[in-house]
């Protein structure tokens, strides 16, 4: 365990600040230049070379997702919009009713998924369209890594969906709201962030559950590590690292705590290379965690204001955060 | 970064609307958006809503309950209301204050269990005060084939009584009373068109804690032309021992038969370590009956006023205030649901003096 009695080293002074000027829901790369998803209407594109903003949605922007190549939105306004590096934006879809679309994920070969109400949808890289209606509203999306497949959250469980099959989806079924879903890097596993402060999981292959609890909240933030040994997550007053290194997953094991504080944990973000973990929290403070040490370095001191949006570029080189109330930072290591 | 910590926002107020098929509630809501009051609202209606909503920021609910997974099976939340206050807080400074429309069959429980089960939601909104419409011309059958109406007069801080052009003073004391036997807490109001003044209805604080003044039973007003409905007739010395079994003016009382409220009252103080244990497994085994509570409670050795309100399981409570000068340390504490075991609930309670 690392001595929280010795301030950590702070790289605070070396984030080159950013006035958001509104809370910032999300933050992607792309390419080297981070854009910061805001709360309403536009993405901050903050460059080196100086600050941009790009109008991509009438109203509020419920979800976003990044490649590195392009950023996919779905706004209040119920159209979906993908912006590339140059700033360029295109409509995707628009839902014929102007419903919320307030789940978007990126998956393979330029596929995008998104849902409005109770209807995931999906568009190939090629351009071809498919639906999907859940039993309830759909509350987290997210591609598997191999094969063409969605898992698709809802009310008591999860659907996993090949967009290309006749077939109907795989119902993984845990009684509950289940707000959001990913799948493990190795494609072994799908674990949802629920209504309740726990996880649930679900082994593929033979559909046995795990359930991952001990949270003061909510959890809102997921995160593979480098690899997909650990899941990291948000929820509590310290980082939360479940690991998935065996064939059983976190079955039957403790997670490793690390990065304690008074304050909860608000998002996360693995390193795309390292065993490191970039942590936000409700406080405002962001810490660079070394998984096997518990090594802390600082990149934002705390001052209240909650962190709400982490994200590195896909080297890993930078990191980039977002507050609720709008103070930005980029952190060049 | 600047020294100076962000300041806490406030929580924006949350009014919901509820009331049977008809019986105005649409109507109710375009006045209050209508209204020269300078304030913006967000609206949350249900999805099979047919009549327009004039207003800028209007989102469409599922209305999907689900259970939370912690053994209560009445502790059942909006799901979609925890989504979409989450979306609306990306606009927040657009707008005021939030309304929920519900459907007419909807039960408003899961509606504000919502903002005492999910952290986000209660941390960024606050409910303001469940306010239905009831027909005064339809409401007495509703009562009697449609147990979500009953539900929703049970569950109300403010009721309107729409339509009373459509019916006799007779008839209107009748639904009054009607109503009174099942809530007798409730401000009531008598509307036309549902016309009425938007302070009625808005920012009423009836879930704060800090606001509960005063739980005594509204009682009926004998007079037809009273539009003054704040009276509680606060110079009666009323029984409050016997329960139902008012004789006030001369009125009609009803019993109904499923949905009641208790009442109970000590001038003794009461024992914490005795009330606490009771009164929560009084919900954890009641709860699912109770739809309503709040209390106002003197602890022995305790120079504070003690003040609590729930809806089903869930409790919420907090010492309010020093109890002043001359004032009376009443505890007293309501319950409404439906079927209470009444004498079990006041045997419990009279165990709790200290």
């Amino acid at each position: 365990m690392t001595d929280l009695s010795l301030p950590p080293v702070s790289l605070a002074e070396r984030v080159r600040r950013i006035d958001a000027g509104a809370i910032v829901v999300g933050v992607h790369f792309l390419g080297a230049t981070p854009v910061f998803v805001l709360g309403e209407e536009a993405l901050l594109f903050a460059g080196e070379k100086g600050e941009r903003r790009v109008a991509v949605h009438a109203g509020g922007i419920l979800a976003s997702a990044g490649d590195g190549a392009r950023i996919v939105t779905g706004g209040d306004d119920g159209r979906l919009v993908s912006t590339d590096a140059a700033g360029a934006t295109a409509q995707v879809a628009a839902d014929d009713k102007k419903r919320w679309i307030d789940q978007v994920a990126l998956g393979p070969d330029g596929a995008v998924a998104w849902s409005a109400g109770k209807t995931a949808h999906v568009r190939t890289g090629k351009g071809e369209l498919r639906a999907f209606d859940a039993p309830s509203t759909v509350a987290g999306l997210c591609f598997a890594p191999k094969g063409f497949r969605l898992a698709v959250a809802h009310y008591n469980g999860v659907s996993f969906w090949f967009p290309n099959a006749a077939a109907k989806p795989d119902f993984f079924e845990w009684k509950g709201s289940h707000l959001a879903v990913t799948v493990s890097p190795d494609g072994k596993f799908l674990v949802t962030a629920m209504q309740e402060p726990t996880l649930h999981g679900w082994r593929v292959a033979d559909a046995k559950h795990m359930r991952m609890s001990g949270y003061s909240a909510r959890v809102r933030s997921l995160s593979w590590t480098a690899g997909g040994e650990f899941l990291a997550t948000s929820g509590s007053e310290q980082l939360i690292l479940w690991p998935f290194d065996g064939k059983d997953g976190p079955m039957g094991r403790q997670p490793q705590i690390l990065a304690r504080s008074k304050a909860r944990v608000s998002v996360v973000a693995a390193h795309p290379k390292q065993p490191v973990v970039a942590v936000g929290y409700a406080d405002g403070a962001v810490m660079l965690v070394r998984i096997e040490d518990g090594a802390l370095i600082a990149a934002r001191e705390a001052d209240a204001r909650p962190v709400t949006a982490l994200g590195w570029d896909a080297r890993g080189q930078t990191l980039a955060f977002g507050t609720e109330s709008g103070e930005a930072g980029v952190l060049k290591l | 970064m600047p020294p100076s910590a962000a300041p806490t926002p406030e929580k924006i107020p949350v009014t919901v609307l509820t009331g049977y098929l008809g019986a105005g509630k649409t109507t109710l809501l375009n006045r209050i958006l209508s209204e020269p009051h300078g304030k913006k609202f967000a609206v949350i209606v249900n999805e099979f809503g047919e009549i327009g909503i004039d207003n800028d920021l209007v989102v469409n609910a599922d209305e999907e309950v689900f259970e939370m997974n912690n053994g209560c099976i009445c502790c059942t939340v909006r799901g979609d209301l925890v989504r979409i206050i989450d979306g609306l807080m990306r606009r927040k400074g657009k707008f005021d204050a939030i309304i929920v429309e519900t459907t007419g069959l909807a039960d408003p429980a899961p509606v504000a269990q919502t903002f005492f089960m999910d952290e986000n939601v209660g941390a960024k909104t606050k409910l303001d005060a469940v306010v239905t419409v009831a027909d005064a011309k339809w409401l007495k059958d509703r009562l009697k084939d449609a147990p979500e109406a009953k539900n929703q007069i049970a569950f109300a801080d403010v009721i309107l009584i729409n339509k009373t052009d459509l019916v006799s003073p007779e008839e209107l004391r009748e639904v009054e009373a009607r109503i009174r036997a099942i809530n007798p807490y409730a401000t009531l109001h008598r509307t036309e068109r549902s016309k009425i003044a938007i302070d009625e209805v808005l920012g009423r604080n009836a879930f704060d804690l800090d606001r509960i003044l005063d739980i005594e039973p509204k009682f009926l007003e004998a007079d037809d032309h009273g539009h003054d409905h704040d009276h509680h007739h606060h110079d009666h010395d009323h029984d409050h021992d016997h329960g139902h079994d008012h004789h006030h003016h001369g009125l009609k009382h009803y019993h109904d038969e499923d949905m009641q409220s208790v009442a109970l009252r000590s001038e003794k103080p009461l024992d914490p370590d005795k009330f606490f244990p009771w009164v929560q497994d009084l919900v954890a085994t009641e709860g699912p009956q109770i739809l309503r509570c709040k209390g106002i409670l003197a602890f022995k050795n305790d120079n504070e006023r003690f003040v609590f309100q729930g809806v089903h399981m869930i409790l919420d409570g907090d010492h309010q205030r020093p109890w002043k000068e001359g004032e009376e340390r009443l505890s007293r504490i309501v319950f409404i649901g439906r079927n209470l075991p009444e004498d079990r609930i006041r045997a419990g309670f009279e165990a709790c003096v200290a």
